[in-house]
């Protein structure tokens, strides 16, 4: 056999994880899966719709303990989120669960009609999402479903950056009286969070303080912000990381915080370069009169290079080594 | 072999092109096992189908792939593409060796079809989208007057997807008599049985119902496959080919198992499964001997 494809962490981001003391935990869809499946024991309400994505989706074990609570429709995502739909249009408390690539394009116009416009409280949860398929190429890479989501009215928008987040925003969701997209990845996440750490849809998480610059990031990304603020805290630079979880309605008191009381901003997502948190946070400080410095970091508008999610994070530099660097840049 | 210009693929007897598939089946499972990943059972369930089209029934060459005359094949399957690189390798569209940098780091060979391979006529891997394009695709070698035929490869579970009974219907309509929809009809899908995730049975009955013209054959049947993929339709219709097949075919601890959809094998595996290979070529010698 090959080698094996590079791990996520670099031996000096490895080394910076066990300073930070962070620990393994699951990924965040099989964090997901477990925790709606607690959820669902306990409430027969809450539906779960899968289109020949339980294997991804971590829902076997749901499927097999709760087999009245699963609806599943076979390959046919467009049909996914309409029958999501119309589960919540009748009282149910429906999860359509898919691939994120196939669930938020093929199946936009049901979410902005069936379920954004009629106004259900649905859950749509992206699975596998960003490039967490890596090597299978763009078609199973979702870099638009921000961008896509962010211009439908009426739906909040969640990537988690560990497993403490990804029970909050299942919790907020099952909750919820109006749509929901979730949106998680299939790696392994390190936990990031203190034990009193709070989760509230719209609300920024503060992972560490500092006020040299602001790294404000969601999902996957966070981690590689907070280790490079490790890292550059060697330097001498003391850097904020915000886990900007939810990316609407954007957490815009502690964006606005940051740019004041920091040298300079970093958005950092597993997301195009256009049209996701970095954009939303953009148009936020300009309309506000806030102009620090500023860098969106993201998957740039060309053709994504090939390889593992952790071949693609590291060549667009969303890595400790990558945002390192540009930081040490931006401040000169 | 075929000359540089001529579009004909090679001329190769029954049991010689049943010796290829199981060739290419190895190939298949050398280059699942080198990269690590990939779709087993989807990919040796189809290697007869897409070894009768590339050595016997299309118009298409390495030589010739820009002619606009040429056949078409737009895999809807994409996830079974080391099957349709390694055909294509052995075909000549690029050298096998380059099947090594399956799935790496700024390769192009990525874990769909992409069009950056030379032989790969459309992107894929999103499911339900192939038969929509080779409506397309039909609908404009008859406005250009030409001969070429058009064909694409579906799963059984794929058919879920709305797409495509909507190019269904337009097919119909259109009298696109020059196109081929082959259904890989394995039964299976991610999940299990395509019954039990959502059944799509009567198949045969329903594309009739749609107007096209539907030819049952043995997937696995190099002859029964060559005369449905190479017999125009007797009408102004499309022809549908429902080839049943076995998920995993040729390796017997895979054939019909649903964890083999992209299930990759270990090592021990991998060498029983290139010696059941071995010993069934070793057959089909003797045979021809
Ligand atoms: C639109 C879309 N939804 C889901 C998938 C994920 N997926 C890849 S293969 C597959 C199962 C395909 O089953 P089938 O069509 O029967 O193919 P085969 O058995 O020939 O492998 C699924 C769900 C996809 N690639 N595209
Ligand atoms: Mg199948």
């Amino acid at each position: 056999m090959s080698a094996p494809a590079p791990a996520m962490f670099s031996p000096a981001a490895r080394e910076m994880i066990q300073q930070l003391g962070l620990t393994r935990g699951r990924a965040n869809q099989e964090e997901f899966a477990v925790f709606l499946e607690s959820l669902a024991r306990e409430n027969s309400n809450i539906i779960v719709v899968t289109s020949d994505s339980r294997g991804s989706g971590k829902l076997g074990p749901f499927a097999k303990s709760l087999p009245r609570q699963l609806v599943e429709v076979g390959i046919a995502e467009q049909n996914l989120v309409g029958i999501t739909a119309g589960l919540a249009a009748c009282g149910k408390k429906s999860f359509g669960v898919s691939p994120a690539c196939f669930l938020t394009a093929r199946s936009l116009e049901q979410i902005k009609n069936d379920i954004c416009y009629s106004n259900v409280p649905a859950v749509v949860v992206g699975i596998s999402a960003g490039v967490s398929y890596g090597a299978l190429g763009t078609t199973h890479h979702s870099l638009h479903d921000f961008a896509a989501l962010r211009a439908i009215h009426n739906i909040t928008l969640v990537a988690p950056a560990d497993n403490f987040e990804t029970r909050g925003a299942v919790l907020a969701a099952a909750k919820a009286v109006t749509p929901t997209y979730l949106r998680f990845g299939k790696a392994a996440m390190l936990d990031l969070h203190a034990p009193n750490a709070c989760f509230e849809p719209g609300r920024a998480i503060p992972v560490r303080s500092g006020s040299d610059l602001a790294f404000i990031a969601s999902g996957e990304t966070v981690v590689h912000c907070l280790l490079a603020a490790g890292f550059l805290e060697t330097k001498g630079l003391h850097c904020r990381v915000l886990s900007m979880h939810t990316v609407r309605p954007l957490d815009e008191a502690a964006l606005h915080q940051a740019a004041r009381e920091c040298r300079a901003i970093i958005s950092v997502e597993e997301h195009s370069i256009h049209g996701g948190l970095g954009e939303a946070c953009a148009a936020s400080l300009m309309q506000s009169g806030l102009h620090p410095a500023f860098r969106i970091v993201g998957i740039p508008d060309e053709d994504t290079v090939t390889g593992s999610q952790a071949d693609i994070f590291r060549h667009y530099g969303l890595s400790m080594e990558g945002l390192s660097d540009l930081t040490l840049k931006m401040l000169g | 072999m075929a000359s540089q210009n001529d579009m004909s693929p090679p001329a190769w007897s029954d049991s010689q092109l049943a010796l290829k598939s199981i060739h290419l089946r190895k190939m298949t499972l050398e280059a699942i096992f080198e990269a690590g990943a990939g779709h087993t059972g989807g990919g040796l369930s189809c290697i007869d189908i897409l070894n009768v089209l590339y050595n016997r029934v299309l118009k298409v060459s390495p030589e010739n792939f820009d002619s606009p005359g040429r056949d078409h094949y737009v895999q809807s399957k994409g996830h079974s593409v080391e099957a349709l690189y390694v055909v294509l390798a052995d075909r000549g569209f690029f050298p096998v060796a380059d099947l090594k940098s399956l799935c790496h780091y700024q390769s192009h060979y990525v874990g769909h079809p992409t069009r950056k391979i030379h032989g790969i006529e459309m992107n894929t891997g999103a499911l339900g989208h192939g038969l929509p394009i080779c409506v397309g695709m039909a609908l404009a070698a008859q406005m250009d007057g030409l001969g070429a035929r058009v064909f694409t490869l579906l799963g059984d579970g794929e058919l879920a997807e709305g797409s495509n009974w909507e190019a269904a219907m337009a097919a119909s309509h259109h009298k696109l008599d020059n196109l081929v929809a082959i259904i890989d009809h394995n039964t299976l899908q991610i999940s299990g049985h395509t019954r039990d995730v959502c059944s799509n049975e009567p198949l045969d009955e329903k594309w009739r119902a749609f107007g096209w013209e539907v030819r049952v054959v043995d997937g696995h049947d190099i002859g029964a496959l060559s005369t449905a993929l190479t017999q125009r339709s007797t009408g102004p219709v499309p022809v549908c080919v429902i080839a049943n097949t076995i998920k995993g075919k040729g390796v017997s601890f895979m054939e019909n198992v649903a964890q083999w959809h992209h299930g990759v094998p270990s090592p021990e595996e991998y060498q029983k499964a290139q010696n059941e290979l071995s010993a069934a070529e070793t057959r089909i010698r003797e045979v021809m001997a």
